[in-house]
């Protein structure tokens, strides 16, 4: 389980818009790096990161070896609704994590 | 035998360069996408035209270290079921592969607005592409310097 | 108060505002944070941005969990917020049972192996980094204060001849690039002052978070020199005059740095 980091405001008011960053720990090996044997490094990186709004899909992204390590976004959301946010990254070498954060919608 | 004049004339030229250069950013017109870059793009629109407009992209013109880059990407259009950004894609022109990231949006993501931070193997030209749900593509592009770490490991 | 307390008063009264004026007339010395750009700032600012807190929260979570079968750093130390608040800040400190200088990460594998019974974590291991970050983050906006045991003077003083030594194949010394020329330009980057206030520190160039031991190893490679290895005796003594160099900077840990 690599280490994640979400934040979003704790409350927000229905249909404000809010700022989401989410942020996970992962080296991102590009494929194109030489090890110290001189070898060719294999490619593990990240290449899907997705959020879902109770189950709907709000926002996700596509990644390849051009993203830096422990990949960061920010992005917004329109918080209609108290309910669950769900994260979800799946890359190389069968890397899969899904995180769940409450956001409260007054 | 040194020529005293001629080497002072090419050391004054040479720093008008070097000025030129770091004024450079700005107001240099961006030059033509390289086939490659343009390839990468046109795979991504699947052919359509693309427009200058709409897209901002937010970017050191010169990077510390190219491993880590913060960049935001903005596009000045509503975010409504009606009409909204689809997609926010990035294209480089001298990293190992043309891809950077390409984002997908819906109208309940409230503002086109992503950021993320990239590598850039050196100094070169980036693009930022965006689809409206109206099927129409915008873009910008940008020239960014990257200097490297000195004493690396 | 008691003429004797009075005059005590006095005189460290004295101290500190001689201390403050010197400081304050010719204080030249910059963290890295100030020559970073605006971007780079902001990554280290925000908290939600800043990829040391990977670590800081590694090590949270370190911090309460059972080694093994003995008890967890929270079992003696409680509330790490409350307990190491300024612990980091005056490290390498002098460990009284090995009669030798230690870093905060030697300090973090003596706790293990003498007081929780399970072996030391490996130099520069996720663990590791992760407890000194998270430890070292409690003493955030403090002033680096180095350690007053006078047993360190020494081998501060070791430290100290080890920076104005010229070594390697370049035949460089540390304090000719970070005492003589910080702020001119080699090789595409700026030489900054080699100021230690934010370490462990995510480094751009790493993409990843690593201790003053790593980056002063760069360093020596970077001047073609063999690398003292980790947690040796020179790395220390070099640790000790890093930290008094730097006091009073603010600690910045974890610090984000180009």
């Amino acid at each position: 389980m690599a280490r994640a980091l979400i934040h979003l405001p704790a409350a927000a008011r229905k249909g404000e818009v809010v700022e989401v960053r989410a942020l996970i720990a992962h080296a991102m090996e590009t494929g194109y790096r030489a090890g110290a044997d001189g070898r060719i490094l294999p490619r593990d990186i990240i290449r899907r990161f997705s959020c879902r709004y109770d189950g709907e899909l709000v926002f996700s992204a596509d990644l390849y070896p051009a993203v830096s390590a422990n990949p960061y976004f920010a992005f917004f959301l329109t918080a209609d609704g108290s309910g669950s946010l769900t994260f979800t990254w799946e890359g190389d070498n069968g890397f899969a994590q899904t995180e769940t954060v409450t956001i409260t919608v007054s | 035998m040194i020529d005293a004049a001629a080497l002072d004339r090419a050391r004054r030229q040479l720093l008008a360069a070097g000025l030129g250069i770091g004024l450079g950013v700005a107001w240099r017109p961006a030059h033509a996408l390289s086939d490659e870059l343009a390839g990468a793009l046109r795979a991504f629109t699947g052919g359509a035209a693309t427009r200058e407009g709409k897209v901002s992209f937010d970017i050191a013109p010169l990077v510390e270290n190219g491993n880590t880059v913060p960049i935001t990407v903005t596009v000045d259009h509503p975010m409504t079921a009606a009409q909204h950004v689809q997609a926010i894609a990035v294209f480089n022109e001298k990293n190992p592969q043309r891809e950077v990231v390409a984002c997908q949006l819906t109208p309940r993501a409230g503002r086109a607005v992503v950021s993320t931070r990239i590598r850039l193997a050196t100094t070169q030209q980036l693009v930022a592409v965006a689809k409206l749900s109206d099927g129409s593509y915008w873009t910008h592009t940008v020239d960014v310097i990257v200097t490297l770490a000195a004493c690396i490991e | 108060m008691t003429a004797r307390g009075a005059a005590w008063a006095f005189s460290w009264g004295l101290l500190a505002s001689a201390g403050a004026l010197a400081q304050g007339a010719a204080d030249a010395r910059r963290s890295g944070f100030d020559s970073m750009s605006p971007r780079i700032q902001a990554m280290q600012r925000d908290d939600q941005q800043n990829p040391g807190m990977l670590w800081v929260a590694d090590g949270e979570a370190l911090w309460t969990k059972v080694a093994g079968t003995s008890a967890s750093c929270a079992h003696c130390h409680g509330d790490a917020g409350q307990t190491m608040r300024g612990v980091a800040a005056r490290y390498p400190d002098w460990d009284k049972i090995d009669r030798r200088p230690v870093n905060l990460a030697q300090r973090i594998n003596l706790c293990r192996t003498r007081h929780q019974q399970v072996p030391p974590l490996p130099p520069e291991s996720a663990e590791l980094l992760g407890l000194e970050a998270y430890v070292g983050h409690q003493s955030r906006g403090m002033p680096l204060t180095p350690s007053p045991a006078k047993e360190l003077d020494a081998p501060r003083e070791h430290g100290h001849r080890q920076w104005e030594q010229r070594i390697g194949q370049l035949n460089l010394s540390c304090a000719l690039c970070h005492d003589q020329l910080p702020g001119r330009v080699l090789g595409g980057a700026t030489i900054p002052q080699g100021h230690v206030n934010g370490y462990p520190t995510y480094r751009l160039e790493w993409q990843g978070l690593g201790s003053l031991q790593r980056r002063i190893r760069n360093c020596v490679i970077g001047v073609r020199a063999e690398p003292p290895a980790f947690h040796s005796d020179e790395m220390v003594e070099l640790e000790l005059y890093l930290t008094q160099r730097s006091a009073g900077l603010k600690v910045e840990t974890p610090a984000v740095r180009p």
